[in-house]
């Protein structure tokens, strides 16, 4: 095979993997942004929504996008419930101390991905795609005949990863609504701009905190059903998604929307075009060497404006 | 008496207490000890630079990680003997803790954790990567003809047990002297206010290069200890988990304390070895234990005990 059917499918598993990212770092991003708390337990929110959606989805018989659409509905919401309490019992009691609050999400994230081992149990579990077609994409190539088209071996992508590109598409432009359009965005922006400030004008800012913390793990749960369908719900998934989004917050400038998009993009799209030629390890280690140089040598990250 | 003859005094008893322990404590409860004290090691070079420096770092299984692998490669690949070995561990701990340091010092605050968990987690990988000669998670085993030295075997008990009190006591030791000296009072004054220090004419950059150096080579020489005194080395040593195994023994302990590492280390290590007589998600006691000190004992069981009573503890 020549190297062009190779790019395209590095590019399209790149996107897929782009679009699950952008929604997990953009949830990670506004939790930084606003309430200033690095949270390390954002993966297991991810895994939260992941395996929630294998319990949802197995409730339902019959036709597999049922379970899937309730896993939808369900999941990213009680995954939110879940943040909001533990921002309630433990964030908000140390005041959003920023080392303290590393060490309770380190606690956090142990006490989530272990109650996980005891529930749901060391396996991994596939939850069906509600559709999942075959695509396979021609190509075109000179013949003596002129240009014609051919299908490559090997060379496609399903229905159901489109349609993973397609609603982190959706997703974010209603995020990027939420924030510029809406109230609630409003004060969230206040918060996030000056937090004394906005308490003096009246911002119940303790709320939005709780907000944002629940709106960040709803949007990694989102993240985590989108792609059981693709990836199988496992108690300790949340761990690589992490470290990717801490990557692309970093990169993309904290609580930048634009930013993170791009971002994610680059990263998605690049950890998609090493793996092909190289092995997926060495891709992680050029990555995570790369982002710890830019955070050196450019804290405030290539979009954003300010430094941690 | 003096605070510093007290300190001396508690410190040489605790060193004494451990040493009359080897011949009374039963097997299981004598190898549990050999361990806790070789991690306590790697807690007290953790202390010295969160504890007294104030810089908490999320990549300390790097250091640990090189003096294990540093030690166990050349006997494993290049057949050398035990001792020069744990030179090269020592030697390659401090190289890594240099190039850490140089870069890493040039953040500060959240961004310091996390560039020392980026550098920590491609250490981690290149374990993996380079698994023709680690074996990556598998790890191997030294061979047991391999750890002596100077003609004494290692792996029988009753002379790992006095390797690691050996190793222990040093570390202890050279803890007190530090936080005792000039060196250790500007560290202690970085932690809590750089700024202030800077202006009384302190090299606060070369103070804290000072700091990450020794912290990584002590946490190097427990991961030599460590690797020699069990027989194993494996690319787990590497990995996040022990990045955050210090941090929760020193908290747990007391940070800036010189026995608080000991003590938190000697309380997680119980701690789970019981939990995991119940349940195989011991990992989920950890979690708790971080959340609850975090929420209600800030400065660890050593720290309680010298904010409540003994106010010249070091």
């Amino acid at each position: 095979m020549e190297l062009v059917p190779y790019l395209i499918l590095g590019l399209l598993e790149g996107l897929v993997t782009a679009a699950v990212l952008s929604l997990m770092a953009l949830g990670l991003s506004l939790v930084f942004g606003v309430m200033r708390v690095v949270n390390v337990a954002h993966g297991e929110f991810f895994m939260v929504g992941a395996v929630l959606a294998w319990q949802i989805a197995s409730l339902f018989e019959g036709h597999p996008a049922w379970g899937f659409l309730a896993a939808l509905l369900v999941a990213p919401p009680l995954t939110a419930c879940v943040a909001v309490t533990a921002n309630q019992l433990v964030l908000k009691r140390i005041e959003y101390d920023p080392e303290r609050t590393i060490v309770a999400t380190i606690g956090l994230l142990y006490i989530i991905q272990q109650f996980t081992l005891m529930t749901y149990g060391p396996d991994a579990r596939p939850v069906e795609a509600p559709f999942n077609q075959r695509l396979s994409i021609p190509l075109f190539e000179w013949t003596e005949r002129g240009l014609s088209l051919y299908w490559p071996w090997g060379l496609g992508t399903t229905t159901y990863k489109l349609a993973v590109i397609m609603a982190a598409v959706m997703l974010l432009t209603g995020i990027w609504m939420l924030m510029t359009r809406t109230r609630f965005g409003l004060l969230m922006r206040a918060t996030q701009l000056d937090r004394e400030t906005a308490q003096a004008f009246g911002i119940p800012v303790g709320r939005v905190y709780g907000a944002v913390f629940g709106l960040g793990a709803a949007l990694a749960a989102l993240a985590g059903v989108l792609i059981v369908p693709i990836q199988q719900a496992h108690y300790l998934m949340g761990h690589d998604p992490l470290l990717l989004s801490f990557i692309v917050v970093i990169i993309g400038g904290l609580g930048s929307l634009p930013g993170t998009v791009v971002a994610a993009l680059l990263i998605g799209i690049s950890d998609g075009m090493i793996s092909v030629f190289f092995s997926p390890t060495l891709a992680k280690i050029i990555a995570t060497l790369g982002v710890a140089f830019v955070l050196i040598f450019m804290p405030q990250g290539l979009f954003g404006k300010r430094g941690l | 008496m003096s605070e510093i003859r007290k300190s001396w005094g508690l410190h040489i008893g605790v060193v004494t207490l451990l040493l009359a322990l080897n011949f009374i404590l039963p097997d299981y409860h004598h190898g549990n000890l050999a361990r806790v004290m070789v991690l306590a090691c790697y807690a007290m070079g953790y202390n010295m630079l969160f504890g007294y420096t104030g810089l908490l770092s999320l990549g300390h299984a790097l250091f640990f990680a090189a003096g294990m692998y540093g030690m166990s490669l050349t006997v494993q690949h290049l057949g050398w003997s035990a001792g020069p070995a744990i030179i090269v561990g020592l030697a390659s701990g401090l190289a890594m803790s240099l190039v850490v340091g140089i870069l890493s010092l040039r953040t500060a605050g959240v961004a310091f954790m996390i560039v020392t968990l980026m550098f920590a987690q491609a250490g981690y990988l290149a374990a993996l990567y380079f698994g023709e000669y680690t074996r990556g998670d598998e790890g191997f085993v030294i061979q047991k003809a391999a750890r002596q030295i100077g003609g004494i075997d290692l792996s029988d008990p009753m002379n790992r047990y006095l390797a690691a009190l050996v190793l222990f006591a040093v570390c202890l030791f050279i803890t007190l002297r530090v936080v005792q000296t000039g060196f250790g009072r500007v560290l202690v004054a970085i932690r809590e206010n750089e700024e202030r220090t800077r202006m009384l004419g302190y090299d606060v950059h070369l103070h804290k290069l000072l700091a990450i150096l020794l912290s990584g080579t002590m946490s190097a020489a427990a991961g030599a200890g460590y690797g020699l005194l069990f027989g194993y080395a494996g690319a787990t040593f590497a990995s996040v988990q022990y990045s955050i195994f210090p941090l929760l023994w020193v908290l747990l302990g007391g940070a800036g304390t010189v026995l608080g590492p000991f003590v938190g280390t000697l309380f997680m290590f119980y701690l789970i070895d019981l939990s995991s007589d119940i349940s195989t998600a011991y990992m989920l006691i950890a979690g708790l234990t971080l959340v609850l000190l975090t929420l209600f004992a800030p400065q660890g069981l050593v720290g309680e005990l010298r904010r409540r009573t003994l106010r010249w503890l070091p």
